[in-house]
């Protein structure tokens, strides 16, 4: 599976790691539906420590697109809320 | 086969679905970027128009994401030009502090030392925002080496397409190619806008810091309006400078054999005629009175200039 983190490039990880990855992701929805910051955060830098730590980052002229893609290291909550709508942060 | 159309509209369904089911929020972010590349794929009549559209496109972006890095780097350099004003300004402040108490006047100091805290505090914000800054140029900086690459393997992909396949075949020898490089343009054109938001936060902050200088708040008085620590300073260190050459040369006339007094009062002095120099009385400064005053050479008291 190929993750992407936003403004730092794509990790191949392998689908056993998915796990513990959907966990934190589930954190992190719940921490942006309960708008708690704090939580937010911890789990948005457990996510991208988990891909660091069990990715290996992909060719860096790789044209596969990526079947998840998760916000930058330093994203608030609010830019991540942005990020899921449509009209948000990403342009095109 | 699956048509743009369709595909787009799968995305967007998905998306929102994913919004009302619990999909997890790496899902959801990449069905946006699919949905955003997918509404580009279906605009295009033939395909491999599109290739050359889009690259196009890819080529303005990487202009666009080296000009990011220019104009982070261009901040970046006022910061650190400002860091380096603050630093000085506040080192100079704590020395005239130090002066000032040298001279026994506690709140001469403790206006200098004040102002120096006001530098400081500015300078400490500086600092943070300016491993901010650098962070940002270093990331905006290996995003167009990765978006180069990229580029690069599309114009390979591209005319391969190109030249070996109809239209109909073409469409999905495209969508691969076509989605992996919008999602890295998606993901640069963010980080870019990310930059500039924070080059915008740091230009606005630096103008004020600018402003602030220039109104004198954290002047340290050369050259600025308010140069009151400063004048009193010289003044007090003039009378202090003779106060010293005179203690230094009783210190001498105690020693030294009372018929080589001369002799010992110009070998080193720094006042062209120490023994006779007085000083311009500053207003209340304690003095000796018996000592008139005299052309003294005006001597910088420090090396600011």
């Amino acid at each position: 599976m190929i993750v992407r983190i936003s403004g730092e490039g794509q990790f191949s990880i392998d689908d056993a790691a998915t796990a513990e990855l959907n966990r934190l992701d589930s954190e992190l929805e719940a921490a942006v539906n309960r708008n708690d910051e704090a939580a937010f955060t911890a789990a948005l830098h457990g996510l991208l420590d988990q891909v660091r730590a069990h990715g290996s980052a992909l060719a860096a002229d790789t044209l596969e697109p990526s079947d998840l893609i998760l916000p930058p290291e330093d994203a608030s909550m609010d830019e991540v809320r942005e990020m899921l709508t449509e009209e948000g942060l990403i342009p095109g | 086969m699956i048509s743009a159309r369709s595909r787009g509209l799968m995305a967007a369904k998905m998306l929102m679905k994913g919004t009302a089911a619990r999909m997890g929020v790496m899902k959801r972010v990449s069905l946006v970027f699919k949905a955003k590349a997918n509404k580009a794929l279906d605009k295009m009549e033939d395909p491999r128009e599109t290739l050359d559209y889009s690259y196009q496109r890819q080529l303005e972006l990487l202009t666009k994401v080296r000009r990011g890095v220019a104009d982070v780097a261009t901040s970046r350099k006022r910061v650190e030009l400002q860091m380096n004003q603050l630093q000085q300004q506040s080192n100079k402040l704590e020395d005239q502090a130090r002066k000032a108490l040298g001279m026994g006047r506690e709140d001469l100091a403790r206006g200098a030392l004040e102002r120096k805290a006001s530098a400081q505090g500015q300078l400490n914000d500086l600092q943070v925002q300016y491993a901010q800054l650098q962070g940002e140029e270093e990331k905006l900086t290996v995003a167009s080496q990765r978006l180069q690459a990229k580029v690069d393997a599309f114009r390979t992909r591209k005319e391969t397409i190109k030249a070996t396949y109809t239209a109909a075949e073409a469409q999905t020898r495209i969508n691969e190619a076509f989605t992996g490089i919008s999602e890295e343009m998606g993901d640069v054109g963010m980080a870019i806008q990310r930059a500039e938001d924070k080059t915008a936060q740091m230009q606005a902050r630096a103008g004020a810091i600018d402003e602030l200088m220039a109104s004198g708040a954290l002047d340290d008085a050369v050259g600025g309006q308010r140069d009151d620590i400063q004048s009193e300073l010289d003044m007090m260190s003039a009378s202090s400078d003779v106060e010293n050459e005179l203690s230094r040369l009783k210190g001498e006339i105690t020693a030294a054999a009372p018929k080589q007094l001369e002799g010992g009062a110009n070998g080193n002095s720094q006042g062209a005629q120490a023994p006779q120099a007085g000083t311009q009385a500053p207003q209340g400064q304690a003095q000796p009175a018996s000592i008139p005053a005299a052309d003294r050479p005006a001597e910088p008291q420090d090396g600011e200039g």
